[in-house]
């Protein structure tokens, strides 16, 4: 579920003033946002470890007896 | 605390998406996995708290948020620095292709304040909506928009100094000269 909203060419009001053409700045938030994207699924298509499937076997309700 | 089929499944499902937002925390993949681990076993430890029907994954970022906020950073030691073990940690994984290019954008990710980068990965990355990745770092709405057009404006502008040559230099003068 990719709610990724549009990158507008937001000026930057805050911080030191510079103004950018709103052209050069969707293009590089495009870039930016492709970017990111791509680093952040690059680690969850790594699935899931081990490591954290086995801890969470340790915690299913046990068939059988009844341990905590 | 035992956890049913469904809940079982349903961590399962939430923990690559976790495991890439605590990289983005922590810098690092050994460190990430190890918040990870302490922050399941703090929401199996308190699953009762979670309200069946809501947004498991949100529970389970806003845990690991808290978690690394409260104790985990200070215990390992997980200072803010852009030029310091954080961006490098990021910069030395073994990586991908085009691992040259990563880089970069991860060494103009390190320069944003914690809060920015955050609310950028959760809205830009993690698929949040503003409202969800207010939730989850207990702020207003408003504020993270703000955050989040603030850290792309910086990395457009860390960016833009390195990019500036693909689009040549009067490209870049004229969106100056032009821009409002």
């Amino acid at each position: 579920m990719n709610d990724r909203k549009p990158p507008r060419g937001e000026t930057a009001p805050h911080g030191d003033g510079k103004a950018k053409s709103p052209r050069l700045g969707r293009e590089i938030q495009i870039r930016i946002g492709d970017k990111l994207r791509s680093m952040y699924d690059d680690i969850v298509d790594e699935g899931v470890p081990d490591r954290f499937a086995s801890l969470l076997r340790q915690f299913d309700e046990p068939s059988s007896n009844n341990r905590e | 605390m035992a956890l049913s089929r469904g809940m079982h499944d349903d961590i399962l499902a939430a923990i690559p998406n976790l495991r890439a937002f605590a990289v983005s925390l922590c810098g690092n993949i050994d460190r990430a996995d190890d918040l990870v681990q302490e922050t399941l076993l703090k929401a199996i430890a308190n699953i009762d708290r979670f309200q069946p029907g809501t947004n498991l994954s949100a529970w389970l970022f806003t845990i690991l948020r808290n978690h690394f906020r409260s104790e985990f950073r200070k215990r390992r030691r997980e200072v803010e620095d852009a030029d310091g073990k954080y961006t490098e940690s990021l910069t030395a994984e073994p990586s991908q292709v085009g691992s040259i290019e990563f880089a970069e954008f991860k060494r103009a990710l390190a320069q944003l304040p914690q809060d920015q980068r955050e609310a950028l990965i959760l809205v830009g990355a993690s698929g949040f909506s503003y409202e969800e990745a207010a939730n989850i770092c207990d702020c207003a709405v408003g504020t993270i928009k703000s955050r989040v057009n603030r850290a792309r404006n910086r990395l457009a502008e860390l960016m833009d100094i390195n990019g500036a040559a693909d689009f040549g230099p009067d490209e870049a003068m004229r969106g100056i000269l032009t821009g409002t």
